[in-house]
């Protein structure tokens, strides 16, 4: 299939090498005279910009976590003046704010074409009809696609997430080509084009879906079902969005875009550089960005690199699926849950007088993430009648939906009964089985 | 004519009611009446036992949660009308009732009514103006 930048999707090792080490530099510069909380952590280990030479010397840097962009909050790591940048992205924070993200217009035009390889990768052009059902907004999904398939000049059609039989409708009318998902509501799409029997009627050749951890059956289902190819694509807001790393034709591993990113696996415990091909935590450097740039960021995803050519021709580093997390951040229909939120909400109830304690229990049924948070009753919270006590649960579950954007089952339940493994209570059952 | 009630968190499982009731047995609790509030999660039951304090202690170590509060009891006329008569006399003062339970005792050819009731000060004054009797808590327990 053909390539959108083939001069940059195929550069040799050796070139990708020195434009990489010459953007390092460049950034490392930037980002040092302009990002007072990376300065500081440079200062801390007595280095200078002038000590990263390339990318030889990229692991003497020290590293950025997602707590950074909390404690910046919300424009503190932004590596230019506000009137440059274009566009914000963002998404719940754990502590009650929001992670902001920023990007210049280059910026966004360099996610453009991040996409713009994902999307010829799948083999979809200026001819193509993309239907974009990601969500819209503050998450980097919906629009971040969307840039993508205008880049490429197809014809996009912004339908947004939700809305099921619209969807098939929209799908069948529009005759769309591709369809830009999260993998769970694209199986949800293919069991209901199954039931309504549609399948002859659907144009779509190929699927782009990311944004949750999704295993090899559910890529045969979806395949099945949709009777199209599904591609994985791969993304976090910290680093650009949707785009970061795509799977092309060959559908084994997704390829790095190298000139922007640099993918390092790291061991989480000793923080030491593992070499190609060993398994760790996926640690990236945006040595393009502008807006927000970020350095040595640990996404937390366990993964490996692979550095063999593809058969696709393309020469960028492939990455596999994410089968894990060094965090106990869970992925809940798309979006990044920790269980500190759920504290946060609880910790409200009755002023703070008292935390309950609780356990998530996450489930897949019928291709959709259930979420249920079940809360331990306490004499503080319990009342006579009813109505008090239904108040209780309807302000945990609309606290929670107003922190993370996604609605939660509550359920009271009677005090100790959440299983205790050396007096600590298991926070997270997650019986999906996603790894 | 107040008497304390037990007010139980009862999480919505099979086999809830039974290991409660199986407390109350071991602790030797005689249950006179009881009402079950329930939601699609959770239930509240209301009851009326011979010793509260008692009986709080035994449920609240055996990890039960629970409450006593006030409501008021009294007999009214075993015949027919005799709840509409009684009710009468609350919603002419304008007394509302939050909830009710009953329960029938031959002895006195009366049955007792457990009332929740948004003025308790308030009803129990006009009850007895209206010559609803008071009635002691060990009462309830005569067989």
């Amino acid at each position: 299939m053909a390539m959108w930048q083939p001069e940059i999707e195929t550069m040799s090792r050796e070139e990708l090498t020195k434009l990489q080490s010459e953007r390092l530099v460049w950034q490392v510069k930037r980002v040092y005279e302009r990002v007072e909380c990376f300065r500081k952590r440079m200062d801390e280990k007595g280095l200078k910009p002038e000590d990263i030479h390339g990318i030889e010397d990229l692991h003497k840097l020290p590293f950025s976590y997602k707590q950074d962009l909390r404690d910046y909050y919300p424009y503190g790591l932004f590596a230019e003046p506000l009137k440059n940048i274009a566009r914000v992205h963002a998404s719940s924070g754990t502590t009650g704010k929001k992670i902001v993200v920023g990007y210049t217009k280059k910026d966004l035009d360099d996610w453009a074409n991040c996409m713009a390889r994902q999307f010829y990768a799948v083999g979809a052009d200026s001819e193509s009809i993309i239907q974009v059902a990601y969500g819209y907004g503050l998450f980097t999904g919906g629009l971040g696609a969307h840039g993508g398939a205008e880049k490429i000049n197809a014809t996009v059609v912004p339908i947004s997430a939700g809305n099921t039989q619209n969807q098939l409708q929209t799908m069948v009318d529009f005759e769309s080509t591709v369809l830009c998902c999260t993998p769970s509501y694209a199986l949800y799409l293919g069991e209901s084009v199954q039931e309504a029997g549609l399948k002859d009627k659907l144009k779509l050749k190929a699927g782009v879906f990311g944004a949750e951890p999704w295993t090899e059956e559910m890529r045969n289902s979806i395949e099945e079902k949709l009777g199209i190819k599904a591609y994985d694509v791969y993304g976090l807001s910290e680093i650009m969005g949707p785009g970061v790393s795509y799977e092309c034709e060959c559908q084994s591993g997704m390829h790095v875009c190298e000139d922007m990113f640099i993918p390092e696996i790291i061991d989480p415990d000793t923080l030491e550089v593992l070499p190609w091909g060993s398994t760790g935590e996926l640690v990236f450097t945006t040595i393009t960005k502008e807006g927000f740039p970020i350095i040595r960021y640990r996404t937390r995803d366990i993964c490996s690199l692979n550095p063999e050519p593809c058969k696709c021709g393309r020469t960028h580093i492939r990455m596999n699926k994410p089968h894990g997390r060094s965090d106990d951040m869970l992925i809940i229909r798309g979006v990044n849950v920790f269980p500190s939120q759920i504290e946060e909400v609880l910790l409200k109830v009755n002023d703070g007088t008292i935390t309950p304690n609780y356990q998530i229990v996450v489930d897949r049924v019928n291709n959709n993430d259930t979420f249920d948070v079940n809360v331990e009753m306490s004499e503080e919270m319990f009342a006579d009648d009813v109505k008090s006590i239904e108040k209780v649960e309807k302000f945990i579950t609309d606290e929670l939906r107003s922190l993370l954007g996604i609605g939660a089952k509550v359920h009271l339940v009677n005090p100790k009964s959440i299983t205790r493994s050396e007096g600590k209570a298991k926070r997270v059952i997650d019986k999906r089985k996603l790894f | 004519m107040q008497i304390n009630q037990l007010s139980i968190f009862v999480e919505n499982k099979s086999g809830r009611l039974m290991e409660i009731m199986a407390v109350l047995e071991k602790a030797g609790i005689n249950v006179s009446a009881l009402s079950l509030a329930d939601t699609t999660d959770f239930g509240i039951l209301r009851t009326i036992v011979d010793d509260p304090e008692k009986a709080k202690l035994a449920l609240r170590e055996s990890g039960v949660i629970v409450k006593t509060a006030p409501v008021i009891a009294l007999p009214i006329d075993d015949t027919p009308g005799g709840l509409a008569k009684m009710l009468a006399v609350l919603s002419n003062e304008n007394v509302a009732v939050e909830y009710m339970y009953a329960f029938c005792t031959r002895t006195h050819g009366k049955a007792m009514m457990v009332l929740k009731v948004d003025d308790s000060a308030k009803a129990q004054a006009v009850l007895t103006q209206k010559g609803y009797g008071d009635v002691d808590p060990k009462e309830f327990f005569k067989h």
